[in-house]
């Protein structure tokens, strides 16, 4: 099956390569294969493009560690205390129905385009899914497990650590899954829009300034690359530490 | 059905609607009140008046309606465009492992790219015309219409089709009679993502190359340091995308009755 999956991709970059030699379309438009390839080659040796990666994927941790940080207390909070939840959680749901983006202009007003502002933008991409999921779980704890804990006079921070946060693990470590995601194309889009500073979104935007295709080509490849390498990571983690919930 | 949590009978007879609108209330009492003593400058914090203002300056000029509609326009048509291709692909993935086999793989790079990636691509081939603007909507909304599409026929349970053989429906009337009607819900589901994909996808593009719309309304704001006329752009884009949403949804839901019964 591995063969017939791999016709159509094959068949693309013949018609790529063809196309890109017979000189009907602009090379800059459509460069041949051994060109990105060349483009890929100087970018590393030369232009620094593990730098330019490095950054990206610095500020992605930034943003997500403290986005999903404060996800999960925010969520525990919501989902634990009823009140809490009734004053703050229309307010969050109304306000997360704005399309991320839209933040940028704002943030970058308040908080520069700088740093600051980029890992202000992440932190609210991997905020959300984790408040949603956290939330969730905490409210999916079955009723019998508090009766029992209630007979055992639990006391309120036992019924949290032993009752309430194991059974919300599931959901919790599917939003934490959720923000790795979103946090990395935030990090691209910080990079869009606030263009100063090194990263692969920056990259991607200065192959288009320059009407350089073949970096584009470069700088979309890795973000898909990092994006499918964290999806896998984060699978495979998500899999692991949830080994006991199969027994 | 909610679990019982932690008791927490502080004013059980209050109603909730109240206490959602108590926070809001209260952040916009706080935001007036730094407003008018001047805590935050202007061009950091315009008032909530001033946002209002700027709302309505916008409703009566005509260019909050006219950059609406440009907007909803341009969803409507990529939208369209990508759910269709969509559930095209997912149709035929669904009942054929063959075109599965082959289309998968290529289908799955390209999802793995995300909308926002393919944006400055898409430039440099067809420009900064209208036609970027819906062929990265129906990119956004392609993706979640064929995956949900596939896994949806994939969900019909076989006993349906045996059913069908038993009535010697030919390949089309199963098609027809049997593995739609079925597979209805999950597709729908994924109409509703692409939809929510596509209006996100939407603020992307006009964020990044576009002279009119609501994105383009934020850029504006944001080059003429107008934080009023932003706040109010922001205010539509959610909710706009908040109403589409609400309307599959209302669909949504209207399409599984027969499920209940």
């Amino acid at each position: 099956m591995m063969i017939r999956g791999a016709v159509l991709p094959i068949l693309l970059l013949a018609a790529w390569e063809l196309t890109s030699h017979s000189g009907t379309v602009d090379p800059r438009i459509l460069p041949p294969l051994e060109f990105v390839a060349q483009t890929a080659f100087d970018q590393v040796v030369h232009e620094g493009l593990l730098r330019n990666l490095a950054a990206s994927l610095l500020r992605d941790i930034a943003g997500f560690t403290l986005g999903s940080l404060l996800g999960i207390a925010v969520g525990t909070t919501l989902g634990l205390s009823r009140i809490a939840d009734r004053l703050f959680m229309p307010s969050f749901n109304g306000l997360r129905q704005i399309a991320i983006l839209a933040w940028i202009p704002l943030i970058s007003i308040w908080f520069g385009v700088g740093e600051a502002a980029k890992i202000v933008f992440i932190m609210a991409a991997a905020f959300i899914p984790v408040v949603l999921n956290t939330h969730e779980g905490m409210r999916s704890a079955s009723t019998q497990l508090i009766e029992v804990a209630r007979t055992l006079t639990f006391t309120r921070w036992q019924l949290v650590t032993r009752l309430y946060l194991p059974s919300a693990l599931p959901s919790i470590a599917t939003g934490v899954h959720l923000a790795l995601i979103y946090a990395w194309v935030a990090s691209i889009g910080s990079e869009y829009f606030m263009t100063i500073g090194p990263g692969i979104g920056g990259l991607i935007i200065a192959g288009r300034e320059r009407f350089q295709m073949d970096l584009v080509m470069l700088g979309i490849l890795i973000l898909g690359l990092v994006g499918f390498l964290i999806n896998r990571g984060a699978s495979a983690i998500e899999k692991r530490l949830l080994r006991w919930q199969q027994a | 059905m909610r679990a019982a949590a932690i008791p927490a009978s502080a004013w059980p007879s209050v109603p909730p609607a109240a206490i959602a609108l108590l926070f809001p209330l209260t952040l916009l009492a706080l935001w007036s009140i730094s407003a008018h003593f001047g805590w935050l400058p202007p061009q950091i914090l315009p008032s909530p008046g001033e946002v209002w203002a700027a709302l309505l300056d916008l409703a009566r000029s005509g260019d909050l309606a006219r950059n609406t509609g440009i907007s909803l326009l341009r969803v409507v048509e990529g939208f369209a465009a990508g759910s269709f291709l969509g559930l095209l692909l997912g149709i035929a993935m669904g009942l054929s492992p063959k075109i599965e086999d082959y289309v998968k793989p290529l289908f799955t790079a390209f999802a793995q790219v995300p909308t926002l990636g393919w944006i400055p691509f898409l430039m440099l081939l067809v420009g900064i015309g209208e036609p970027l603007k819906v062929l990265v909507i129906a990119k956004a909304a392609f993706v979640p219409v064929a995956l949900n599409t596939l896994s949806g026929i994939r969900a019909v349970p076989p006993i349906y089709a045996e059913v069908g053989a038993l009535f010697r429906f030919s390949r089309w009337q199963l098609l027809q009679k049997v593995v739609l009607p079925a597979a209805v819900p999950p597709i729908f589901t994924g109409l509703r993502y692409g939809l929510t994909h596509a209006w996100n996808a939407l603020v992307a593009v006009e964020l990044l190359a576009s002279a009119e719309g609501l994105g383009y309304l934020l850029v504006w704001g944001r080059q003429m340091f107008w934080l009023d006329t932003m706040m109010g752009a922001m205010l539509i884009i959610g909710v706009v995308g908040f109403l589409l949403d609400r309307i599959m949804a209302t669909c949504e839901a209207r399409l599984q009755r027969w499920r209940l019964a």
